[in-house]
């Protein structure tokens, strides 16, 4: 895995701090050519990971990719699934079921029909989930995802319910099918570890807000440096800027000096703000 | 411990039951649905205790408190049983389509001491509650004007049939989306005299409205603007905000960020300054034990297990009294868009095209 990884919540209109500036990036990357010019960016600094939603515009920024083998070989994607809202809002239109068969692959494939048919019928959450899965995915057939990641909103519901199975069985499946690693995204962290230790997930790849003013770090910002100090886990930061509310050199600085930080995942909308994110990094933490 | 069971796992009940089962005080010993389906995947991989039928839960366990979060419809039902079974109740907004039980519910529960909380969760957002407090301090003078709006891509095509989509079951864009920012100004103004100008349109549903606009009228001059859609896709997720005009300056709001004008002479609250002030949720929230979908949802919940825990049914944020006055407020609307409209342009509308030559002769033959 890469130390610096590239988010994608500008792309989107994801922004915690202002609803007027995600409005202005969402009208800013509209256009594909945008989102591929600052992607184009962060490769040619070196920035070659993109940890990206499994939103409808990642698709075609997979096309771009597929369609120039050459120019991204050493492109990865490292999907993030599944894209919450999507489903949320289906729910309302549909309700529960009729919203997750909205999602399943369409009827006439036989093997999909009778694994989620068949999983349905005996409530055996396993066919549905890898299903899912497996839907999510397809976008980026042929692309290489070392590793795929399972969003915080799903995580955390999960880990609410006790509904721990559910983790091995993502797990399970991302190795089986896809060769990669399975990931898991939280704002729980302590309480994540403890789970996927229970179901014998081992040395898993984690990743949490994790800065210096404990925004949106559940559980306390003492078990957080705990669970760094103490957890056999492989730790992945993000919201390492706190939305803005910490200085960006002040932010590295302070997560460089962390334990057990494998990896940090940023976002940017320029190419100044990349380089200047990987010189800060470069400065305080030796990237190999 | 705090004994509780979650009833109606839609999508708020499942995420209700998700955070409280994380609550460090709370113990959930059972939940309850009407449809079997979620249920049983639920006992099957976590062993919860499950039932179909709310009146055999109430007898066969021992409870303190109930999470109501079934369709609309149902509440009144839900909380007056879980009411004379002196259960403390939270439920789900709105809180009853039909004023007069909500009234009568909210007496029971006062006069019984009982919690009683409604899912209205924005009053639980830091910058929704930093303009309640700079209101309250008189930061912009005296308030001439709110504009409250919620926005979002919940239908966006003629299709669709869950409870949801139906006014008559407590679902429709008034009661799902209008509820908040009617909630909020409620809050930040109190109950409204009387509502006009009222629209209440389908864009897309058939049974239900899509978009929902209306005014308030405040006895000493006050007004306040709901303009609320669904149906409407530029917005990634449903954002809701508001816009308070006073006379010493104005605030705006909305989940992320709380920006202030304060004029010169105002007495200006510590820590902001005459001109614009910008305060972000970064600074305004505060840190909750379990984190699902932003911490006003954990919050609420938090306040009302401590108010459970400090026995205290009659401190409550969002009471079952003041879920009431939204009710009203709402069915007040649905009263005045039915009405027609009072003041006539008398110009009779322009008839419609003939659809057959609509394509390629249409507006030239409205005009002739």
């Amino acid at each position: 895995m890469d130390r610096l990884l590239f988010g994608d919540n500008q792309f989107f209109g994801v922004n915690h701090m202002s609803e007027e500036k995600a409005r202005a990036q969402m009208m800013r990357f509209q256009d594909l050519a945008a989102v591929i010019d600052v992607l184009d960016n962060a490769y040619d600094e070196g920035v070659t990971s993109f940890m990206c939603t499994t939103h409808d515009r990642i698709a075609m920024v997979c096309d771009h990719m597929r369609s120039n083998p050459q120019r991204y070989k050493d492109f990865q994607f490292l999907p993030c699934m599944p894209y919450a809202h999507k489903y949320a809002n289906a729910v309302t239109e549909d309700g529960m079921i009729g919203a997750l068969k909205r999602f399943l692959p369409e009827e006439g494939i036989v093997n999909a029909a009778l694994r989620g048919g068949m999983s349905l019928a005996r409530k055996d959450i396993e066919g549905i989930t890898t299903l899912l899965v497996d839907a999510e995915m397809k976008m980026f057939t042929g692309l290489n995802t070392p590793v795929i990641f399972l969003q915080n909103v799903v995580v955390d519901l999960l880990l609410g319910l006790d509904f721990k199975a559910a983790f091995r069985i993502f797990a399970d499946h991302i190795k089986s099918r896809y060769n990669a690693e399975p990931g898991f995204i939280t704002m729980n962290m302590p309480k994540l570890l403890d789970a996927l230790e229970e179901v014998g997930i081992e040395n898993p790849i984690v990743c949490s807000n994790i800065n210096k003013i404990g925004f949106r770090m559940c559980g306390g910002f003492e078990a957080y440096e705990r669970a760094l100090d103490e957890k056999k886990f492989r730790a992945i930061a993000m919201s390492v800027f706190a939305s803005g509310a910490v200085p960006p050199r002040e932010a590295i600085e302070w997560i460089c000096q962390q334990p057990n930080i494998q990896a940090i995942v940023f976002g940017a909308s320029s190419k100044t703000n990349i380089r200047n994110t990987k010189s800060l990094v470069e400065e305080f933490w030796r990237i190999n | 411990m705090v004994r509780l069971a979650v009833v109606g796992l839609g999508k708020m009940g499942l995420s209700h039951y998700a955070m409280i089962n994380a609550h460090p005080d709370v113990k959930v010993e059972a939940v309850c649905d009407s449809t079997g389906y979620v249920l049983d995947v639920l006992n099957k991989y976590t062993g919860v205790r499950t039932y179909t039928d709310f009146d055999v839960m109430l007898r066969d366990i021992e409870l303190d408190a109930v999470i109501v979060a079934t369709p609309s419809r149902s509440h009144g039902q839900m909380v007056e049983v879980a009411l004379n079974e002196n259960l403390h109740v939270f439920c789900e907004k709105p809180f009853c389509l039909d004023v007069t039980e909500g009234e009568r519910l909210a007496r029971i529960a006062t006069e019984r001491g009982l919690v009683n909380q409604v899912g209205y969760h924005n009053r639980f957002v830091g910058a929704f509650q930093e303009v309640k407090r700079l209101l309250d301090t008189g930061a912009i003078g005296a308030v001439t004007h709110v504009l409250a709006e919620a926005y979002g891509p919940v239908v966006l095509k003629p299709k669709g049939s869950t409870w949801r989509t139906q006014r008559t079951e407590g679902g429709g864009c008034l009661y799902d989306y209008a509820a908040h920012p009617i909630n909020l100004v409620n809050w930040y103004l109190g109950a409204p005299q009387s509502v006009g100008g009222s629209v209440l349109n389908q864009i897309f549903s058939k049974d239900t409205e899509d978009e929902v606009f209306s005014t308030l009228y405040y006895e000493d001059g006050k007004s306040a603007q709901i303009s609320v859609n669904w149906s409407d896709e530029s917005y990634r997720k449903m954002t809701t905000k508001v816009t308070i005009w006073g006379t010493q300056g104005r605030i705006y709001a909305d989940r992320q960020e709380c920006q202030v004008y304060i004029r010169d002479g105002a007495s200006i609250p510590a820590g902001y300054q005459r001109g614009w002030n910008v305060r972000y949720t970064t600074d305004l929230t505060e840190a909750v034990w379990f984190y699902l979908r932003g911490e006003e949802y954990s919050a609420q919940l938090d306040y009302f297990v401590r108010c459970i825990e400090e026995k205290d049914g009659n401190d409550n944020i969002n009471s079952f009294e003041e879920a009431v006055i939204t009710d009203r407020v709402m069915a007040m609307m649905v009263a005045d868009a039915e009405k027609r409209p009072p003041v006539t342009s008398g110009i009779a509308p322009r008839p419609a095209p003939g659809k057959k030559f609509g394509l390629l002769f249409g507006g030239r033959k409205a005009v002739s």
